[in-house]
């Protein structure tokens, strides 16, 4: 955990809304793991004050990259930032997917922004897993399939892909799911997280999911970043220092 | 080497220099310590801690507001024994004084809390959070009722001969009358100001953000009513405070000691830049050398007006 000041090699806008930043930053380069997370401070000023979460999205060699969405003030700033700009960076932070499991084929499945995490993820499981990607959208510009391999689509409203949600695709490929040892890689909303998490007990497929929560500081020490325990109910696990990602039995959604 | 003198005292808590983290902004210290040299701080105060562990309120928990935040995080924490047994030994390693920030619904909880933490010794210092519901009084806040403020004060002052902070609400008409009753009640010293009090809604599903729907508001928006309820105390009571609302850099801490301030607290800073507060101790004794300060604690109330 650090906080360093990393230039911004180029920022790419890659769909209408959605941008791509390659960032130099080797010493988050060296120690980051997939489905850990970046905390950026975008600007000086106190306004935005706190810093915004991001996954990483990939890393190559010295460089690593980030993939978003312009949703508000911060992600507008940032997504102005180019060649020669800086960001500071707070992380690695949290805990990444664990990737010492027993299994042959992984299972990437993702909603909208849920994408981000899984082009590192690939990187690191493609030479030794199989792997398959499932990813949905409300519509056809929504599916962000940005260096992903075998991927299947769904859309909400049937614009592309399958004509319906991503777990109601998962269920119509069970087939393919069943027949070797799979682990499940989830990430998106948290309604498509809970729908896939039932859709794991069902028929019982050990899964991890890349959760999200409003933070104020990434790393343990405001509690602003609560999500319910399946395993004490008397007490909240922590997003950004227990999660972000979980074996998606251990909470509740 | 310089010879500017940074210490600063609080009553009978003496401190290498004035700059405390602030309770709730840095859990009991580990995390934190991976980007600063706790030895190098004035002091740490912890978690608002309470007799029992205390679940908190569920998410949404904070929201982001124009130069600043409101949390509802309900006091969520450990509670004194793990307190006692799983965090004590990671703070014992340090040598900063530890002030351990103590919250409760009754009176009796608060005296309970403070006598079963009385005895460890590496807690150098109380600080009494009464920024929460009096259970058995109707549920209003012990900080905003002076009675109850003067009560908590003298029942804790019984059991302790620790330095004893009472930490005032902003949300009052005078602080300096709840800082007065403190006083003459045996407290040592105040701190103020704690969160004021705010909400924010959702323009299209006309909810509030917040699942508390009010938050406590904190960060560099608060500072200039922070400073004003430091003034007003330091005009009126004869009592050592310590500064806390919305401290960025060392000229915010620079401006809470003029008003008044013994010493100072970082609260949000430290969600954002961590490493900030043990920067600010070699920005202050620069600012003090080249300003002629010889002692940081000349600056206390050093304001004309
Ligand atoms: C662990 C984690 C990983 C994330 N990874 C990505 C990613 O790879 N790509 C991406 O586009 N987005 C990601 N997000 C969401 C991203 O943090 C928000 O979109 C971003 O903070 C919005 O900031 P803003 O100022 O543009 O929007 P505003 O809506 O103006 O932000 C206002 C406040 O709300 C917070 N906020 C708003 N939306 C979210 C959200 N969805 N989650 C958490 N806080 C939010 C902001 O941080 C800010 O404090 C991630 C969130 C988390 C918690
Ligand atoms: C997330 C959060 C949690 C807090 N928790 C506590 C607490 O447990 N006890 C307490 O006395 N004050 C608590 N505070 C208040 C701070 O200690 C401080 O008084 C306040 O935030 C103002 O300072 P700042 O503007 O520098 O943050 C909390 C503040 C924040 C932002
Ligand atoms: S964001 Fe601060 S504890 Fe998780």
């Amino acid at each position: 955990m650090l906080i360093v000041n990393s230039p911004v090699v180029e920022t790419i806008q890659v769909h209408e809304n959605i941008y791509i930043q390659k960032i130099l930053s080797p010493e988050i380069a060296r120690d980051i793991r997939p489905g850990q997370f970046l905390n950026i401070r975008v600007s000086e000023t106190t306004n935005p004050l706190l810093r915004r979460p991001f996954s990483i999205c990939d890393v190559d060699g010295d460089n690593i990259f980030i993939m978003f969405n312009v949703m508000g003030e911060g992600t507008k700033i940032l997504a102005c930032k180019q060649s020669g700009s800086f960001v500071d960076i707070l992380g690695p932070l949290g805990n990444g997917f664990n990737l010492e499991d027993d299994y042959e084929t992984a299972v990437f499945v993702a909603g909208g922004m849920g994408s981000a995490p899984f082009p590192y993820l690939t990187r690191k499981v493609k030479d030794s897993k199989k792997i398959i990607s499932f990813v949905g959208g409300r519509s056809k510009n929504d599916l962000i399939t940005y260096s992903l391999m075998n991927v299947h689509t769904s859309t909400d409203d049937g614009s592309e892909g399958f004509n319906g949600n991503i777990v109601q695709l998962l269920e119509k490929n069970l087939d393919k799911l069943t027949a070797e040892k799979i682990k499940i890689f989830g990430c998106g909303p948290n309604a498509m997280l809970k729908s896939l998490k039932d859709f794991c007990l069902k028929y019982d497929f050990n899964c991890e999911i890349s959760t999200e929560s409003a933070m104020a500081c990434g790393f343990g020490i405001c509690q602003g970043c609560p999500i319910e325990s399946a395993a004490n109910p008397d007490r909240y696990l922590l997003v950004c220092k227990d999660g972000p990602v979980f074996n998606s039995k251990d909470v509740v959604l | 080497m310089s010879n500017v003198d940074l210490s600063v005292s609080i009553g009978k808590l003496k401190l290498r220099n004035p700059i405390m983290l602030a309770s709730g902004t840095v859990g009991y210290g580990n995390e934190i310590s991976e980007f600063s040299d706790l030895n190098k701080l004035g002091a740490i105060v912890t978690k608002s801690l309470s007799l029992k562990p205390r679940k908190g309120n569920p998410p949404q928990r904070i929201v982001e507001t124009p130069s600043g935040m409101l949390n509802a995080i309900g006091l969520a924490n450990v509670g004194v024994d793990v307190f006692l047994k799983e965090k004590i030994p990671f703070l014992k390693k340090y040598d900063v004084p530890l002030v351990c920030n103590i919250a409760a619904s009754t009176v009796e909880e608060f005296v309970e809390c403070t006598r079963i933490l009385d005895s460890e010794e590496t807690i150098k210092a109380f600080e009494i959070n009464v920024s929460c519901p009096n259970v058995k009084d109707g549920g209003l806040q012990f900080g905003n009722d002076i009675k109850a403020v003067g009560l908590v004060t003298s029942k804790v002052r019984a059991v302790t001969n620790k330095p004893l902070i009472i930490k005032l609400s902003p949300n009052v008409s005078y602080i300096s009358e709840f800082a007065q009753v403190v006083k003459d009640e045996g407290g040592d010293a105040v701190s103020a100001i704690n969160t004021l009090v705010g909400t924010a809604f959702n323009i299209v599903t006309k909810k509030p953000k917040i699942f508390n729907i009010n938050g406590g508001l904190s960060g560099p928006a608060i500072k200039p009513v922070a400073l004003a309820k430091v003034l007003e105390i330091s005009r009126k009571v004869d009592v050592p405070i310590i500064g806390i609302g919305g401290i960025m850099n060392w000229k915010d801490v620079i401006e809470f000691m003029i008003v008044g301030a013994s010493a100072v607290q970082i609260g949000t800073l430290n969600f954002i830049d961590p490493a900030a507060p043990e920067r600010m101790i070699k920005e202050l004794e620069d600012y003090c050398l080249s300003n002629g300060v010889n002692k940081i604690s000349d600056l206390t109330a050093s304001y004309i007006i």
